[in-house]
């Protein structure tokens, strides 16, 4: 990660040592043996966890997802059932629809607004850098439980600050119902989790800016360049891995998204909001494995998640690598 | 908050530039106060009694007199530590978040050190299979393990949350990355000097890549301090609650429908610990965090 300073401030290794070889010279059995199965003893811990806890549960989820449950004990063999049932089912390609909804505009938003921050607070007449840098990453640290509580209540119709502020605009939208009507409470959604994650983003751009070359800036000017024309062929291409970071990143957790829809809705009449507004792909996996006891079918949801993720950053990454191409 | 109260010039020739800064200024100012503004009105929240939550909006206030300062209370604080184990479970997050921090962190630098700085049988298979699956959402891991938590007789116990979640693949990966920058002159010398292996990984390795173990701390402190779902499905008895789960299920009680200064008050005393970890690592999180990403 930080080859650079990694070397910085380590102690000379050049000590000139006379009777250093000894300890390695006499102790052949137990010391040989330490420094021969040092590697396995250190790996060993986590190769154990790993088959119990990964390994085999992703083979175990293969074929419980081939099974119908009723409960963890009762279960019977339906081959590909579930998975030819959940293509016709309407309720899972509403869920669909949320979450693709929800990270299209999710994710349109956020990068230009982290990109944005970061481009004014890199301007070098900006004073406070770290105040104005830390008020902007504060809420990641809130966790999405936190954040829904807090959403909650801020879009609370009629009384939240959020409605209030907007009833000062144009006072009708004062009777604004955000979690209650199924448009706004997606909007709603977005919202808090921009307000979590902007921040996130906001950190890695600046730093990326920063290790944007000063001379291509240099060079840029002296052909006569404009800000535009500069952003557009120094500062773009010079963050693109860091873009490409956060967008693939970004989608992955937004396709698995969860907890904020959950607890938003808890007050509003089941947890997946007004005619399923808040439904997404992990809470009904959650509502089959847990709330209908489907074991199986739940591990079906969760490998058909899998395989959208994997074909969303793969074609992610390629088109990434297109326009470098294209850049160069 | 900081609206930058810089004197607007009255020298004509500087001016344009200097406008842009104070507007720059202001822009900044103006979005740090939305960024902030939910926590201001949580605190403030939590100070209300029950019959101002919702009429005002941040403090209660008379156009003459200003701000009511007396009408300001601690109760929804007390109420919460009275009605619900609330200590109890900041207690259980501060013990599984740092539990969880540390067993991360050791295992995976000691798998991330072997990976880096050993040639040993298997290495090359073990990275491809760990590798691979880092591609596959957690979620599809959820039920195989809820069958195994319920077979050994671990659900409702703290070993559900700590044993599975120990192996992070993308902390080991992380590691071994940091890791492939210890010379090896370095540790060939701490062998010439008797060091054994273990102590490599310990005094030689681990210092040189802090930078990264303080970004890698707190994310992963956050990470367990904030999760919900595994939690939420292998915990039940209340008083073993982590602090998003208490709160969770404060929301569906009715008592706090009508209170709700006591969920607010939980809400922010929930957030405080983060808050402390992220000012206590702050240096080393945004260097550490961003350097990995900045070189792709």
């Amino acid at each position: 990660m930080n080859r650079q300073s990694a070397t910085a401030d380590v102690p000379s290794p050049a000590r000139p040592a006379p009777g250093s070889a000894a300890p390695r010279a006499h102790g052949t059995s137990l010391w040989g043996l330490q420094s021969r199965y040092a590697p396995y003893l250190f790996v060993a811990p986590f190769v154990i966890l790993f088959c119990a806890f990964m390994a085999y549960p992703l083979g175990r989820s293969l074929v419980m997802s081939l099974y119908k449950y009723a409960g963890p004990r009762t279960h019977r063999y339906i081959g590909l059932g579930h998975y030819r049932f959940f293509l016709t089912d309407y309720l899972l390609w509403i869920a669909v629809a949320n979450t693709i909804v929800y990270t299209v505009f999710y994710m349109s938003l956020q990068i230009p607004l982290s990109l944005g921050l970061a481009l004014m607070l890199n301007d070098r007449r900006v004073r406070f850098r770290n105040v104005f840098r830390f008020a902007f990453f504060a809420p990641f640290l809130v966790g999405n439980v936190f954040v829904s509580i807090i959403f909650m209540l801020l879009l609370a119709q009629r009384h939240g600050v959020i409605p209030r502020a907007m009833g000062l605009i144009y006072p009708p939208w004062l009777e604004t119902s955000w979690l209650g009507d199924p448009i706004n409470a997606r909007i709603a959604i977005v919202l808090a989790s921009l307000w979590l994650s902007v921040g996130w983003g906001m950190v890695f751009f600046l730093a990326a800016l920063q290790s944007v070359d000063r001379e291509l800036y240099e060079a840029a000017e002296v052909d006569g360049a404009g800000a535009w024309s500069k952003f557009r062929n120094v500062t773009l291409p010079g963050i693109r891995p860091v873009t490409t970071f956060l967008i693939v990143t970004g989608t992955i957790g937004s396709l698995q998204l969860f907890e904020l829809p959950y607890v938003i809705f808890l007050q509003e009449g089941g947890a997946a909001g007004p005619k399923w507004a808040g439904l997404t792909i992990v809470m009904y996996l959650y509502q089959q494995g847990f709330e209908v006891g489907d074991l199986g079918a739940a591990c079906a949801l969760g490998w058909l998640l899998a395989l959208m993720i994997l074909v969303v950053a793969a074609f992610q990454i390629r088109a990434s690598r297109a326009v470098r191409e294209d850049e160069r | 908050m900081t609206r930058d109260a810089e004197p607007i010039p009255l020298s004509t020739r500087k001016a344009p530039k200097d406008i842009a800064g104070v507007v720059l200024h202001v822009i900044l100012g103006v979005l740090a106060l939305l960024s902030l503004m939910p926590f201001i009105w949580l605190i403030c929240s939590t100070f209300k009694s029950a019959g101002d939550f919702f009429t005002y909006t941040f403090l209660p206030w008379d156009a003459d007199t200003g701000i009511r300062w007396h009408d300001l209370t601690l109760e929804n604080y007390r109420r919460l530590f009275a009605r619900e184990p609330f200590a109890l479970w900041m207690i259980n997050s501060i013990f599984l978040a740092s539990a969880y921090t540390v067993s991360v962190v050791v295992l995976s630098s000691l798998a991330g050190f072997a990976l880096a700085k050993y040639r040993f049988a298997g290495r090359k298979v073990l990275m491809l299979v760990m590798l691979g699956t880092m591609l596959v959402p957690g979620q599809v891991l959820l039920l195989p393990n809820y069958e195994v938590m319920y077979t050994i007789g671990w659900l409702d116990s703290y070993a559900a949350i700590l044993v599975p979640s120990a192996v992070s693949v993308f902390g080991m990966f992380l590691f071994r990355q940091a890791m492939l920058g210890v010379p090896d002159e370095l540790l060939q010398a701490g062998r010439m000097d008797g060091c054994s292996e273990f102590r490599l990984w310990w005094e030689v390795a681990l210092p040189i890549v802090r930078p990264m173990i303080g970004a890698f701390t707190l994310l992963s402190f956050m990470g367990s301090w904030n999760s919900f779902l595994w939690p939420q499905v292998v915990l039940q008895d209340p008083a073993r609650y982590t602090l998003p789960i208490g709160l969770s299920n404060m929301i569906g009680v009715p008592e706090y429908q009508t209170h709700y200064g006591i969920l607010m008050a939980g809400t922010l005393l929930s957030i405080l610990p983060v808050g402390v970890l992220f000012f206590v690592l702050q240096r080393d999180f945004v260097s550490g965090l961003a350097s990995g990403a900045v070189k792709g």
